[in-house]
């Protein structure tokens, strides 16, 4: 299997504020009634920017700018912390890579949908908590500007700006290498495993 | 050298180092629901790949299921077509189903117990972030994503990197009227949300060997809602007692040897910890969430907190979710009226909470205005509600009985708050639209105290409205 080579993610970029940003607000558990991830991308923060009325409500999704990262297919979101936290259900990423959103940068993610978001390509860079504060002052101030995420350096920068960034070592190693998806890497330990399984007395059996 | 649990497993699974610096760890058990695996299933055929050990995955059904429609097919179509997309897919790889006829069908983290598949040692995985439940019994067990599943069908294994563990030791004995499920939403209250990050908790201390395994799941459950990916308890002489004779046990000549190995996998005394941090049980009270998530808890006889009580932030989130609430800061939240129920999920819906709330609910009557449901997490424990009557002191009181499923937990079945519709509820989320409608609001709370606010109308202390 061969995957694209994510070393750098380039794109106009959203901010959307807050912290413990919860799956079940990206996603309503209302849209996982599904049995394949197809048209998710359209309810990314559904009951967010859409009142009980059904109008829309201001929320940076229904920006003139989440229009035109949605029209290019990629683009940064710059969130705050803990995000993603919640259920584990991948529809959350899947949602937001749908709508059209190839790398997020925050001051912390949940570590399902950190994981989530690596399996599909998108990487999640993690600022510290003042240059957070100025890129996300800075994506607001100046929307125009592209966003360059560069996982090979660790670095996100915008025009004259730049912010130093980290993420996991294995992610960053799968990412820049094509290997953000394991399966290749798991299918090839195959007699390995089996293996290990054969030590496993609850494995065969006992 | 002297190992936690978490390193014994972790090295007793691990298959190889991957070119990543990961571990590839085989995955013992593999649990699956409606919800996370058919997108995942679809890959699978998508690369032309089989289940490497079919007998390794065990599949039940439990967010969709309407628990007031016994009958298929449901009159949800969306519903239906998930079950069957289930019914298919375990027939077509061949997994064994615990579907809805055939009485061991429930919420998946009570099925595993319940079957005895779930064993100390062991390394479980499922596309469920609750599956830290299992971890009660002294497993590892990881809530994963739906591309996971497929890596798990796949190849029985997951790309992982080791955790570093928490050791959270609660000592003493918890007053009357306080449950296992205060005592972990006051642990996520003192160490937030994010706390858990990067660790697998181990919950020990006198509280927790006191604890029956049902108590240390209602824990363990919500070590997510911590922030932790895993949350275990060593095993002891409870854990095996527990497991003895369930289905999926080792038999005869077989169960001393397991008992030995399970016991051999607890965390040695001397073993280093990454942290530790220590409560004492005497100090906990009731517990209820004021906010819209877990970590915003207070006492039941606390005020909830002033904004500049708060660090910056904390208050953000907090100004958030007191205008989601409807809450006023710096007030008592003790009388604030509820509309809805629900006593039941894979935190509070097992045989012990029904048992336990039944016990004081006896001759009581449920508040004409609110409404109140009570859902097994599962058909064992159905049946043997009714066995026990429990269902006709829920029904006398005025509670609605219902079948087994995540029911209200999650709206993605019929049971859903309405408008802005407050649910004092037993499950373990309480952010926004979780129970269903976008402005409803969730209090989580213990089993008890859902019974109180259920006959008072109102969010009461428990100890004032039964003699505990
Ligand atoms: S009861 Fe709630 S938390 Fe538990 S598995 Fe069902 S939906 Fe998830």
């Amino acid at each position: 299997m061969s995957l694209a080579k994510v070393t750098q993610v380039k794109g106009l970029a959203l901010a959307v504020p807050g912290d413990d940003i919860d799956t079940d607000r990206i996603i309503p558990a209302r849209f996982l009634r599904c049995v394949t991830f197809d048209g998710l991308g359209e309810h990314a923060f559904r009951d967010e920017r859409t009142g009980p009325d059904g109008l829309e409500r201001p929320h940076p999704m229904n920006s003139a700018q989440a229009a035109r990262i949605a029209a290019a297919k990629q683009g940064v979101m710059v969130v705050g912390f803990n995000f993603g936290c919640g259920s584990s259900r991948e529809h959350a990423p899947q949602s937001l890579w749908r709508f059209g959103f190839t790398a997020f940068v925050g001051g912390s993610f949940a570590e399902i949908f950190f994981g989530n978001s690596t399996t599909l390509g998108v990487p999640c860079l993690t600022l510290s908590k003042d240059d957070l504060a100025e890129c996300d002052a800075f994506v607001r101030a100046n929307p125009e500007v592209e966003v360059t995420v560069d996982v090979q350096n660790l670095v996100v920068t915008a025009g004259a700006k730049s912010w130093k960034a980290s993420i996991a070592a294995s992610a960053r190693d799968g990412l820049i290498n094509g290997k953000w998806d394991p399966i290749a890497d798991l299918l090839e330990g195959a007699p390995a495993v089996d293996q290990t399984a054969g030590t496993l007395a609850y494995v065969v059996g006992k | 050298m002297a190992k936690t649990l978490f390193q014994k497993v972790w090295e007793a699974h691990t298959v190889r180092q991957l070119p990543n610096g990961q571990t590839q760890l085989f995955i013992g058990t593999h649990l699956i629901h409606e919800v996370t695996s058919p997108q995942a299933f679809g890959m699978l055929r998508d690369l032309g790949l089989k289940v490497k050990y079919p007998q390794r995955t065990f599949a039940t059904v439990d967010h969709i299921v309407p628990t007031n429609e016994l009958k298929e097919p449901y009159s949800d179509p969306i519903a239906q077509e998930m079950i069957e997309a289930l019914r298919k897919n375990t027939k077509d790889f061949g997994i064994r189903f615990f579907d809805t006829n055939t009485g061991t069908q429930g919420i998946v983290h009570m099925v595993g117990p319940e079957q005895g598949i779930t064993q100390p040692g062991t390394t479980i995985a499922c596309g469920d972030s609750h599956t830290a439940t299992h971890g009660a019994f002294g497993a590892i067990a990881f809530g994963i994503g739906t591309t996971q599943v497929r890596d798990v069908l796949a190849t029985q294994t997951l790309a992982l990197s080791a955790l570093k563990v928490r050791r959270i030791e609660v000592n003493g004995q918890l007053s009357p009227g306080v449950y296992a499920k205060d005592v972990i939403l006051h642990i996520i209250r003192v160490l937030g949300v994010n706390g858990g990050i990067g660790y697998a908790y181990e919950y020990a201390g006198t509280t927790f060997d006191g604890f029956s395994l049902e108590e240390r799941m209602t824990v363990c459950n919500m070590s997510i809602e911590g922030g932790a990916r895993c949350g275990y308890v060593n095993p002891d002489q409870k854990t095996f007692d527990y497991i003895k004779g369930k289905p999926y046990a080792p038999k005869a000549a077989d169960w001393d040897a397991a008992v030995a190995r399970w016991a051999s996998f607890a965390s040695d005394a001397g073993c280093r910890y990454d942290d530790v941090v220590q409560f004492n049980a005497a100090e906990i009270r009731p517990t209820v969430t004021w906010g819209i998530t877990p970590g915003q808890a207070i006492f039941i006889d606390e005020k909830m907190p002033a904004l500049e009580s708060l660090n910056a932030a904390d208050r953000a989130t907090a100004e958030d979710a007191y205008k989601h609430m409807k809450l006023a800061p710096d007030t008592a939240i003790k009388g604030t009226k509820v509309d809805v129920c629900f006593l039941g999920s894979c935190t509070n819906g097992r045989i012990s909470d029904l048992r336990e709330v039944a016990k004081y609910l006896k001759g009581r009557k449920v508040s004409p205005n609110v409404k109140a449901i009570v859902v097994p997490g599962s058909q064992l424990t159905a049946i043997q509600a009714v066995h026990e009557g429990l269902d006709k002191i829920y029904i006398e009181a005025g509670f609605e009985w219902r079948g087994a499923g995540c029911s209200m937990c999650l709206a993605m079945n019929p049971d859903k708050l309405v408008g802005d519709q407050l649910c004092a509820s037993s499950s373990n989320r309480n952010f926004k639209g979780r129970q269903g409608s976008q402005t409803g609001r969730t209090i989580l709370m213990s089993p008890l105290m859902v019974a109180a606010a259920a006959i008072t109308g109102q969010v009461t202390d428990a100890r004032e409205v039964f003699t505990v």
